[in-house]
């Protein structure tokens, strides 16, 4: 399968302190990879740099493009979308509006399909539909989280990034997201998955990767890395003594 | 020592000036020196202490007004004409008026966010300048004339280059009492306003009295320059206490460096030197006059905060490799007075049906919890499980919606974080916050703030070095504590990440606290530093202080804690010893989550 | 009477002000200090243009565009970028280019007034965004701070080039219309008409804008959330672009509206643009209704003062933002810096 998104030694310096070193990563077209490890590792800081929010050194090509400047707005219009661990909803704008704002690029750029697009983003998410004229702010957390993700797919990007889905989410609702992730790489959306929830994760990916210290300590196939005891430690931190009791 | 002996050098280069120079430059030097007195002020308030101020040029003006009306007006009441007698008590009048306003106007707006002050500056200054130019009794457009030179016995200070020795003394005194205070416990907590409030509170430090602080005195050192202004013009008018002069000298205090004392000098010089230049020269380019000056001040600001909104004073720092000489710890100096740490098992903190609601949002629910001293307890949970909400109630950041919480005897909910401090409570962050440019040993000696009293006046005039010496004393001892001794006089933002969070756990520990608050103090540490703190942490419990921890890292909080309470979705979910938590149903699936 | 349309005929012009500069503050965080000088070339340029001169503000223009095309073009380059650089060079060098040979080849004192007009908006409303670009944009992670200082540097450079285009002399426009309306006992001008009009309509059609377009959603979503707005692709160098181009359009047709009623001279602005800020203050830098319903209070206030006690008037209206200040630190909330 041929690389939707390729990274390659990509760094991320904060000040003195360097984030990020040498992570390389592949995401294949139609595959859910997911980045897991414990708190600080730089998932997320990872996210932010493929996503052109921050500069970094290294190589990230994107669907045969060659990424230079950080430049946010080439890489929403190439077709990357990003759904940031705060969600960054616009809080006193209504639903419908907040989908609207997703669509922005597309609409700068002559398309003029967004009430089909917000159709098909209402389908996926029946709950949004009931809400559309309600100000994002005063949303339930799943809610809000469906609605950032709405929000992101109204660009149509083919390379959706995720981070940390199920953060404060009830598990029933923490369900229904990782089900309409794997519903949409049915659809030909590819998906960047940063997940705490490992094991969640690791079911529905199809290849993982583990970060530690930022760096990649460990990658593989998803099903592979889930029996793995190294990995219960990495995202956990739990050590050995501990795994007897975590594999049962 | 060195630095005694270059403020020697410099007095006497200063001596020198009159004698060498022709009268012209004396002058010029004179305008200098003025300046230069706002313009520390200025760095003390807006460069050290964040708070920007378009408005001094009117401060000055109050000190030269007063002076004028006081020293030549002959018809002065009664209750204030002992300060007609002479420029030297009426610049205590001036001085005392000057405070009172910058106290009114303090208080007025510093509470407020960021950009309301320099706003606020502006309008005043526009007003109290009109104000200037109106009332009759100031002698309206015109001014007052006719102001008698200050005397010191039967010396009098007429001639340029006689006032040229008094404004420099001023200057002098301005710049080595200003170093003096930023040197000091007053200035930690002055500069500790730029590492956010949070942090200053939660060491003790009172952000609001230390904002007013540095407004009263820089409007003080206006008002001085303004009273020497007034007596070496020996007249006043409105034209140079208007708003573009206070902008001249934020612009002076910036061109130098406005976090450096020696930058407003060296500012005030540039800035007096160019706009004499410029006044000469750009008319003839236009062909008639008016003033085109502001149009290269307005550029060239841009480009310095474009390019180097450090300034000049740093950058001639590096030219010439001068370094900051590392402080002096006295080892000797006796070891401050510790607190009685509560009875081992006593309770020291129970927190009572504790709910806490963001709009919609429940962070917390009816959480319960108690800790006993010398206990250490972690608070373990998901991330968004709730755990720093619960940290900032605890430590007087935030307020439950309901329900209390009891810390060493006293109800502090609803209490400020500094009261709490004083209590005995001190805490790390999750996100660190030091001041990067500060040493280490400096950084430490915020947390010390609430076992001195050195107050602004003796710090100024290092009345209060033997408080100082045991202060970075006990810093120096906690920062040996956590091994990071190598690194003392480092800058604190050079460290890697996971020493910048034992760096903040020996700050905590230089407030000598009984209950210990630490967020993710694990996180980014190697091996054996994990295995450091964790003795380290034994120890203080050994001690009797209690210590609650939020961490991740499982390994480390089994190893090391007495009870674990489980946060998830704002709730307690369970709490026991580590053996029984890593037995529970419950803690397991919200730790591992699942789909199926 | 009279006193009272004096007051809301200043009243409207403060309150496009404080739309302006509250809308810039909640999208880029710049207090716009140089407001005003919008205001003061706004009629400066028209009184030329009135006058059959071109006006000197075209040169800056000119000089602004190409400073702008250089150090994008460059970065462009470096960045080996080429998409887009025609629509950079059309913009900041060809139009200023045309625009100057335009007003050299016409009479424009000959043209009638809504022409006039018209190219007064075409040389000045441009410089609106080049001044973002030039001035704000590099800096524009920085602090409220020194966004502020930035922009008392710019209101610097721009009040000494006034200085420069139209000398110490003051000017009065022609008014759009002569004469007045009377009803019964009270008469009323006919430029005060025309003011409290245009700022209306300029007020429902700013409303429209921010609750209808998706550009105007799209500025509104910078000022809720930034990041959130960058993560949708709304760069905001766009945002900020087209903040400062309404901003110079409600400054400049601000003072294409006051210059038949009062005499602008090359430093009016500041002043008026400052009255503008006491406004936006009373509407916390976030509410526009308050803010224009501020702008009315301080006209009012104005007015009423240069007539009882005129020596005083400044002094009256600059010393409202303290207990603006009080009552609104009386109603914040503890507000904290971080997260």
């Amino acid at each position: 399968m041929s690389a939707l998104l390729k990274v390659q030694d990509l760094r991320v310096n904060y000040g003195k302190v360097e984030a990020i070193h040498n992570i390389s990563l592949e995401v294949g077209a139609g595959q859910i990879v997911t980045v897991i490890g414990p708190n600080g590792a730089g998932k997320t800081t990872s996210l932010a740099a493929i996503m052109g929010l921050l500069p970094s050194s290294g190589h990230i090509d994107f669907d045969g493009h060659v990424q230079r400047a950080a430049n946010v707005e080439k890489r929403v219009i190439q077709g990357l979308a990003l759904v940031p661990e705060k969600r960054d909803l616009f809080g006193e704008m209504s639903v419908e509006d907040n989908l609207l704002l997703g669509a922005f690029q597309r609409f700068r750029k002559g398309h003029r399909d967004q009430a089909q697009t917000m159709e098909e983003v209402f389908a996926l998410f029946p709950r949004l539909a009931e809400r559309r004229s309600q100000a994002a702010a005063t949303m339930s957390g799943g809610e809000r989280q469906m609605l950032a993700i709405g929000r992101a797919l109204m660009g149509k990007p083919k390379l959706l990034m995720l981070d940390e889905p199920s953060l404060g989410l009830a598990p029933l609702i923490v369900r229904e997201i990782f089900r309409i992730i794997s519903g949409l790489r049915d659809r030909g959306v590819s998906i960047l998955l940063v997940e705490q929830n490992a094991r969640a994760a690791l079911q529905v990916a199809d290849y993982a990767y583990v970060l530690e210290m930022g760096a990649v300590a460990m990658q593989g196939p998803a099903r592979e890395l889930a029996d793995d005891p190294r990995v219960v430690e990495a995202y956990l931190g739990l050590g050995s003594k501990h795994q007897a009791m975590l594999s049962t | 020592m060195k630095r005694i002996v270059q403020l020697f050098v410099l007095v006497l280069v200063l001596a020198a000036v009159p004698a060498l120079l022709p009268p012209y430059y004396v002058t010029l030097l004179n305008y200098i020196g003025i300046s230069a007195l706002v313009a520390v002020g200025l760095v003390l308030l807006t460069g050290v202490g964040g708070l920007t101020s378009f408005g001094q040029a009117a401060f000055v003006g109050v000190g030269a007004y007063t002076t004028a009306v006081l020293t030549t007006s002959t018809s002065l009441p009664g209750w204030i004409a002992w300060a007609g007698a002479s420029p030297w008590l009426a610049l205590v009048a001036g001085l005392v008026i000057t405070g009172l306003i910058a106290l009114l106007l303090g208080s007025l707006t510093l509470k407020l966010s960021g950009h309301y002050l320099p706003l606020g500056t502006i309008a005043w200054g526009i007003s109290l300048y009109f104000l200037f130019g109106t009332l009759d009794f100031l002698g309206a457009q015109s001014g007052i004339s006719g102001l008698p030179p200050i005397t010191i016995g039967s010396f009098s200070f007429d001639e340029g280059g006689e006032i040229y020795y008094l404004i420099w003394a001023f200057v002098l005194a301005a710049v080595v009492t200003t170093h003096n205070l930023l040197d000091s416990r007053e200035g930690r907590a002055i500069r500790a306003l730029k590492g956010g409030v949070v942090m200053a509170e939660a060491m003790g430090v009172d952000t609001s009295r230390s904002r007013i602080v540095i407004f009263v005195i820089a409007a003080l050192h206006a008002c001085a320059a303004g009273w020497l202004y007034a007596h070496m013009q020996r007249l006043v008018n409105p034209s140079p206490f208007g708003l573009h002069h206070g902008i001249e000298y934020l612009f002076m205090a910036v061109v130098g460096g406005a976090g450096y004392v020696w930058g407003a000098v060296i500012g005030a010089g540039l800035v007096t030197l160019l706009n004499q230049w410029l006044q000469d020269w750009l008319p003839r380019l236009f062909g008639h006059a008016g003033n085109f000056e502001i149009i290269v001040f307005g550029l060239l600001l841009l480009l310095i905060l474009h390019r180097a909104r450090e300034g000049m004073w740093p950058a001639l720092l590096r030219l010439f490799r001068v370094k900051a000489e590392p402080k002096v710890v006295v080892e000797g100096a006796a070891a401050l007075p510790r607190r009685t740490l509560p009875a081992r098992g006593e309770v020291i903190l129970e927190v009572k049906d504790v709910t806490r609601r963001f709009g919609g949002l429940v962070a917390n629910k009816d959480m319960n919890f108690s800790m006993k001293a010398g206990e250490i307890l972690a608070l373990i949970g998901p991330n968004g499980a709730g755990k720093s909400t619960m940290f900032n109630q605890i430590s007087g950041v935030d307020t439950p919606t309901s329900g209390e919480i009891v810390f060493a005897g006293q109800v502090v909910t609803g209490r400020d974080s500094r009261e709490i401090a004083r209590l005995g409570m001190s805490r790390s962050f999750q996100h660190v916050r030091l001041l990067p440019k500060m040493s280490v040993l400096e950084n430490v000696a915020i947390g010390t703030h609430l076992r001195g009293s050195g107050g602004v006046f003796p710090s100024a005039w290092r009345m209060e070095r033997p408080e100082e010496e045991r202060l970075l004393a006990e810093a120096a001892r906690q920062i040996r504590r956590v091994g990071l001794e190598a690194h003392m006089h480092d800058e604190a933002g050079s460290l890697a990440l996971g020493q910048q969070r034992i760096i903040e756990i020996a700050r905590a520990l230089a407030a000598d606290p009984s209950l210990l608050l630490l967020d993710e103090p694990a996180a980014g540490l190697r091996f054996k530093e994990k295995e450091a703190l964790a003795e380290l942490l034994k120890k203080l419990k050994a001690e009797g202080v209690a210590i609650l921890l939020v961490e991740h890292d499982m390994d480390f909080v089994m190893g090391l804690v007495d009870r674990i309470v489980v946060m998830e979705f704002g709730q307690k979910i369970a709490e026991g010893l580590p053996e029984e938590i890593q037995q529970d149903e419950r803690v397991l699936a919200a730790y591992l989550g699942g789909v199926e | 009477m009279i006193l009272g349309q004096d007051g809301v005929s200043s009243g409207a012009i403060y309150a496009l002000l404080a739309l302006a500069l509250v809308l810039i503050f909640s999208v880029t965080r710049v207090i716009f200090i140089p407001q005003g000088e919008f205001v003061a070339f706004g009629a400066l340029t028209l009184a030329m243009l009135q006058a059959g001169k071109v006006p000197a503000t075209v040169w800056l223009l000119v000089a602004m565009g190409a400073v702008v095309a250089v150090v994008d073009g460059l970065a462009r380059l470096r960045d080996r970028d080429t998409e887009g650089l025609g629509s950079l060079l059309g913009w900041n060098l060809a139009y200023p280019l045309a625009l100057a040979a335009l007003l050299h080849a016409v009479e424009s004192g000959g043209l009638p007034m809504a022409l006039q007009i018209l190219l007064t908006l075409a040389i000045l409303v441009p410089l609106g965004p080049m001044i973002y670009r030039i001035a704000y944009q590099p800096i524009a992670e920085t602090s409220v701070l020194v966004l502020l200082i930035a922009s008392v540097a710019v209101h610097l450079i721009l009040t000494g080039l006034g200085l420069v285009f139209f000398g110490a002399e003051g000017v009065r426009t022609a008014p759009f219309s002569e004469g007045s309306l009377t009803f019964g006992e009270v008469s009323i001008n006919l430029q005060t008409l025309w003011v409290v009009g245009c700022s209306l309509a300029f007020i429902v059609g700013l409303a429209a804008f921010f609750t209808r377009s998706l550009y105007g959603k799209a500025l509104r979503a910078t000022s809720v959330n930034p990041s959130g707005a960058k993560l949708m692709g709304i760069s905001p160098v766009v945002a900020g672009k087209l903040t400062f181009l309404l901003a110079a359009l409600l400054g400049v047709f601000s003072g294409v509206l006051i210059g038949p009623i009062t005499t602008i001279y090359y430093d009016t602005g500041f002043l008026i643009g400052l009255k503008g800020f006491v406004a936006a203050i009373i509407g916390g830098l976030a509410s526009y209704p308050l803010a224009a319903a501020g702008a009315v209070l301080v006209g009012l206030l104005e007015s009423f003062s240069s007539f009882w006690a005129s020596a005083f008037k400044e002094v009256l209206v600059f010393t409202l933002i303290i207990p603006v200040l009080l009552w609104r630190s009386f109603n914040s909330h503890h507000v904290e810096d971080e997260e």
